[in-house]
């Protein structure tokens, strides 16, 4: 392998993990609270699993389109890219938080309640400790969908590994298409390993 | 003197469905009174009232003299020892844990705390240095009651609230659980509210015993009295204490 490529699959690689990684941050941190704000609004539950299950049905490469006309979130480039990202790893994560959180021990969330826990310590020192496992395991599933789901990203200007696919296809090239692919699928892989990781640690306290 | 805890004409509904129907009751001081009754009777809702778990829909729930409504929960809460079927302890907490949380919210100092920790496990049979570490995952259904006991009384609570205390144990564990309740009941000057369909446990915990019926009270009555009882409900559950099938 010429050492201008090698040096293209690292940067591509950086580029890649800085997209997904800034994706998931974002979605976790709206995700987690907005789970946690349906756990205490069952009104809302249907509306928001609703929408986030709709996004989750528009095939990808037509969501970077839809995106694109947009003002503040759209246009060419990485913060479109990054909105898409996001509005697709919402769903797991806002999900798992809220099934977590509904999923602990009725008979311990009563117990905090009649000793005296406010609303807050409540969720802090019981309901996100026990459900954890699960939210991570949300996290997880977004993680590696987005790795994937990222390398369309170059279709918008997003950069990342996808930019080596789109453009082995552009030049029929499999070698191309493989220095992204093959990146890409070994960034899932230990995503998944090492959050799962993460996950059985907290799983097992 | 003034009851520690009294229902005054409370009625309470779910989905239109009458759980409680013009229920009184007074609670004195230092007693313990065992609310029995029939799975639907209203003694869990009558008992979720006291600290504030559950709001009359008319009359009124007062605690030490003051209606629930006008005391603030969460300190209510803390004032009063809880203990549920199945203790309900945190899993992720270590017993130590699990029994130290309301002196925790209340701001104990960590030493206090400690001996209080201590003090409590080797009062309910726990000896604390092999108990304090474990998590409840680790404890026989026995052991987690025991423990759930000793959460309830951390804070010192002048009150304690059981419903179906020793109902998930197995029956020789429950008498024993039992027995060393009412000798602990001997050393201090609370006064417990506690929930149960078992007859037979009523008569054992009980300095007074209110049987409810579809949401009333039938009778209130010392465990002597509640045996002399022949009619109604009362006479119900003791022909099911009778019904051994012993030859």
């Amino acid at each position: 392998m010429p050492a201008s490529l090698a040096h293209e699959i690292a940067s591509l690689t950086g580029e890649h993990i800085v997209l997904v990684a800034v994706a998931l941050l974002t979605a976790s941190l709206l995700g987690i609270p907005a789970g946690v704000f349906l756990t205490r609004k069952e009104a809302w539950r249907s509306a928001v699993l609703g929408f986030t299950n709709v996004v989750q049905t528009i095939p990808s490469l037509a969501l970077f389109g839809f995106l694109i006309p947009l003002p503040f979130v759209g246009g060419i480039g990485k913060r479109t890219a990054i909105v898409a990202l996001v509005l697709y790893a919402l769903l797991p994560i806002l999900r798992n938080t809220l099934t977590g959180i509904l999923g602990v021990d009725a008979a311990v969330v009563e117990s905090a309640t009649a000793m005296g826990m406010t609303d807050r310590q409540r969720l802090f020192r019981v309901e996100l400790p026990l459900a954890a496992p699960t939210i991570l395991a949300g996290v997880r599933v977004a993680a590696v969908t987005t790795i994937g789901t990222a390398t369309i990203a170059a279709a918008i200007g997003g950069g990342g590994l996808g930019v080596f696919i789109f453009r082995g296809l552009a030049s029929v090239d499999s070698s191309q298409i493989l220095a992204g692919a093959v990146p890409a699928a070994l960034l899932a892989l230990a995503a998944d390993g090492g959050l799962g990781w993460i996950e059985r640690r907290f799983a097992r306290r | 003197m003034e009851p520690a805890i009294a229902f005054r004409d409370v009625s309470y509904g779910i989905r239109g469905k009458e759980v409680l129907r013009h229920f009184e009751l007074e609670v004195a001081a230092g007693e313990t009174l065992v609310l029995l009754g029939r799975s639907g009777s209203g003694k869990t809702t009558a008992l979720k009232m006291v600290n504030a778990l559950l709001t009359p829909v008319s009359g009124e729930v007062t605690v030490e003299g003051k209606p629930t409504r006008e005391w603030d929960p969460i300190l209510l809460r803390r004032r009063i020892g809880y203990v549920i079927q199945e203790a309900g302890l945190f899993p992720h907490y270590t017993v130590a844990r699990n029994i130290a949380v309301v002196p925790e919210l209340v701001g104990w100092e960590r030493g206090r705390i400690e001996a209080r920790v201590d003090e409590l496990l080797s009062r309910v049979g726990l000896p604390p240095g092999e108990f304090r570490a474990r998590y409840p995952r680790e404890l026989s259904g026995g052991q987690r009651q025991r423990v759930g006991v000793a959460r309830a009384l951390a804070a010192e609570p002048s009150l304690l609230l059981m419903d179906e205390p020793f109902g998930a144990l197995d029956p020789v564990t429950r008498r024993d659980l039992q027995r060393e309740f009412v000798a602990l009941r001997r050393s201090w000057t609370k006064t417990s509210l506690v929930v149960t369909h078992d007859v037979r446990e009523a008569l054992v915990l009980a300095t007074r015993i209110a049987l409810l019926h579809e949401g009333r009270l039938e009778i209130v009555a010392t465990p002597r009295e509640f045996l002399a009882q022949k009619t109604g409900e009362a006479q119900i559950f003791l022909a099911a204490l009778e019904a051994l099938p012993v030859t």
